[in-house]
């Protein structure tokens, strides 16, 4: 089991003949996900050519539509590498194809677009993952963007993270336990998918026994998170939140991750977390050093 | 991006929005010249980019252009907030009859947009928000549907606007919804929002903040309002360089990719810090993804360029970068650095290729470099280098 992303997920890339997309889509095929094609209106018709996990060359077909990508394809998946300026565009597009699950990967999206996309999805079929994000990975099953296939396999652990480099960082310290699914939910003030959205699935799998979140500095989605564990989350919860040190005012690096007042800092986070039982690591090591304790113990 | 006032009321003069811009100037001189020219009595206001002006004085009424020459020499003197007033605006004194508050933000809680108004207050909304949070009116507005003459009228309606400015604050309320999408803001606010003798309705000042993703895509004008000689040197050669970095007050030297992973450094390298003397980071950055020897060598300049360095941390875990590219931009950078590279180096590589990547500084052998394992053991030996220094 897993969230959103299984082995039964078929996935087309939205940008697929680009330089990001036709990378990543290599990598997501070295993985061993399935993927059955891609969208880019102006080669529509053509194929493009990588290799699969076993090194065996596959021909994927470029459709001018996501709806025709789905129909030719029964995609279940898209995930975008789309430049920012298109990438409202691109999603709406996919919504209105009602595509169960899109994963945008794009950087750089202005939040407005995001909050319109958000604005349309409401009603919708479509569940968005992104902006700004790695995306999801399920070891061993599917990738659907860009989290490195190689460092972990499969195991108890749900990861749910806003940074994308961190969320390898956990991987890699809680390699020797395996991960249900990773998600990278992505730095930007606006995303689709939430630290709670990503919770109360890893609540309904089966196969998640701990679940680490990672948050970051901006805004109030982990103090909101706590409010939601406390209410609806019976597995144990292990927290990190990065940018204790970061100055007031100042942006660094993801648009999210800004300080203004007290709200959304790392401590308030942090003490949010704590009240209602969540064990908060002060560094990703020290975080990994809790989580194994509870494996261990489980 | 923070706007100074009078940029964002010249964007609010752009829209149609009812302001009155006066004249920005950066000498006592230029300030008496202005207040000559508008005649009467006027304001001197500094500009910087922070609230609070007026309670550090950076807000005066002159009476005559020679105390609009004193008050300029005097507010040009002054640093708020840690930052020093380069310039101030003229305007004429409009005595507001009544004081409004307006703006629109996003809401990023609620994943929505947020109109906040209130006919009580003005400058002093935080007290009013504390004493009497019913007169301060928080409506939601639908990225979707926006704000049209309809909704307007319903905000203007709400937020109980006095009948004889009624039909201004509609046109007004328009015309900042205007300014909040078509400029990509993520604050549009008008504190005071004024009612001046006749019943005119004016923004008497504004605050807007920009979305910079969407002024990198769509807002090519946007880059004027950056005023590049007085943003930090070091942090200007970064931006001129590609690199996302923000100039902080440490010893150590930061680089890592990923910015979740460069905050996370941060903190690792204050904890460490406590165990070395105190010291601290030294800045923000990050290098990304696909880290090649000029990426890493334009990084290592800035940070071996601030002279409070005394050692450099270099982090990076290898998603889909290579640690042997990241060992050959090491290598590289000191190699294009040369006799310019003096502060010690600890470089701590994990995650893809890592086995080739530490192979490759081991075979370098550099007097400065120092390989550590784990990304706690490496910040503590950053700590106790840059203390030792």
């Amino acid at each position: 089991m897993s969230i959103y992303l299984n082995k039964d997920s078929k996935i087309i890339v939205q940008g697929i003949t680009g330089g990001m997309g036709a990378k990543h889509t290599a990598l997501m095929l070295d993985s061993g996900a399935t993927i059955v094609g891609g969208v880019n209106a102006r080669k529509a018709g053509t194929t493009v050519t990588h290799k699969d996990h076993d090194g065996n060359d596959v021909e994927l077909p470029v459709f001018g539509t996501v709806a025709e990508a789905m129909k030719e394809t029964g995609a279940n998946v898209s995930v975008l590498f789309v430049p920012p300026a298109f990438t409202k565009d691109a999603a709406i597009e996919a919504i209105d194809a009602e595509m169960p699950l899109i994963v945008v990967i794009t950087e750089g999206v202005p939040v407005q677009d995001t909050a319109e996309v958000w604005s349309y999805l409401q009603g919708k079929k479509t569940r968005m993952i992104g902006p700004n994000c790695p995306g999801i990975i399920t070891p061993g099953e599917s990738l659907a963007g860009i989290t490195p296939h190689t460092i972990a396999g499969k195991g108890p652990v749900g990861l749910v993270s806003k940074s994308g480099t961190l969320t390898y960082q956990m991987m890699f310290e809680l390699r020797d336990f395996g991960f249900s699914t990773a998600i990278g939910i992505g730095g930007d003030p606006i995303v689709g998918t939430t630290h709670i959205d990503a919770l109360q699935a890893f609540e309904e799998d089966p196969e998640t026994k701990v679940i680490v979140m990672i948050g970051e500095i901006g805004g109030d989605a982990e103090e909101r998170a706590a409010d939601y564990i406390k209410a609806n989350i019976t597995k144990p919860v292990v927290g990190y939140v990065a940018g204790f040190t970061a100055p007031e005012g100042k942006t660094m690096g993801h648009a999210g991750a800004i300080v203004s007042g007290s709200a959304g800092t790392a401590q308030a986070k942090k003490d949010a977390l704590e009240a209602v039982g969540v064990k908060v690591g002060k560094t990703p090591s020290e975080t990994a050093a809790l989580a194994r304790e509870i494996l261990e113990s489980l | 991006m923070d706007l100074m006032e009078y940029q964002a009321k010249e964007l609010f003069a752009k829209h149609g929005v009812a302001t009155t811009i006066g004249v920005v100037v950066e000498t006592a001189e230029e300030a008496k010249a202005a207040a000559e020219q508008l005649g009467g009595v006027t304001v001197i206001k500094a500009q910087v980019k922070a609230g609070g002006r007026g309670k550090a004085g950076g807000v005066k009424i002159a009476k005559t252009p020679d105390e609009a020459f004193q008050y300029a020499t005097d507010i040009l003197n002054l640093t708020i907030k840690d930052l020093p007033v380069n310039r101030v605006l003229v305007t004429p004194a409009t005595p507001p009859e009544e004081e409004y508050y307006f703006s629109f933000l996003l809401d990023r809680s609620n994943r929505q947009y947020l109109c906040i108004a209130s006919v009580e207050g003005g400058v002093e909304i935080e007290e009013v928000a504390k004493t009497n949070p019913d007169a301060v009116k928080k409506i939601a507005i639908d990225p979707g549907k926006g704000v049209d003459a309809a909704k307007a009228r319903e905000i203007a309606t709400e937020a109980g606007f006095p009948e004889a400015v009624f039909e201004q604050a509609v046109t007004m309320i328009e015309k900042l919804y205007t300014v909040f999408v078509e400029e990509d803001a993520t604050l549009v606010e008008v504190n005071p929002l004024a009612r001046l003798a006749g019943d005119t309705l004016e923004a008497l000042d504004g605050k807007v903040s920009l979305d910079e993703n969407a002024s990198e895509v769509r807002h090519p004008d946007h880059e004027a309002f950056e005023i590049r000689e007085e943003a930090d040197p070091l942090e200007a050669k970064a931006k001129d360089l590609g690199l996302n970095y923000v100039k902080l007050d440490g010893q150590v030297g930061i680089i890592g990719n990923g910015a979740g992973l460069v905050m996370s450094t941060l903190d690792v390298v204050a904890y460490a810090g406590e165990k070395h003397g105190g010291v601290k980071p030294a800045n923000f950055l990050d290098i990304g993804g696909g880290a090649n020897a000029q990426v890493m060598a334009n990084g290592l300049d800035v940070i071996l360029n601030d002279e409070q360095v005394k050692s450099v941390f270099v982090n990076v875990f290898g998603g889909i970068t290579a640690c042997d590219e990241v060992a050959n931009g090491i290598k590289g950078a000191l190699e294009l650095l040369g006799d310019k590279a003096t502060k010690p180096l600890v470089v701590r590589l994990d995650g893809n290729a890592v086995d080739k990547g530490r192979a490759i500084l081991d075979e370098l052998n550099h007097p400065l470099v120092t390989q550590v394992d784990t990304m706690d053991g490496a910040a503590d030996k950053a700590a106790e280098l840059a203390n030792n220094a």
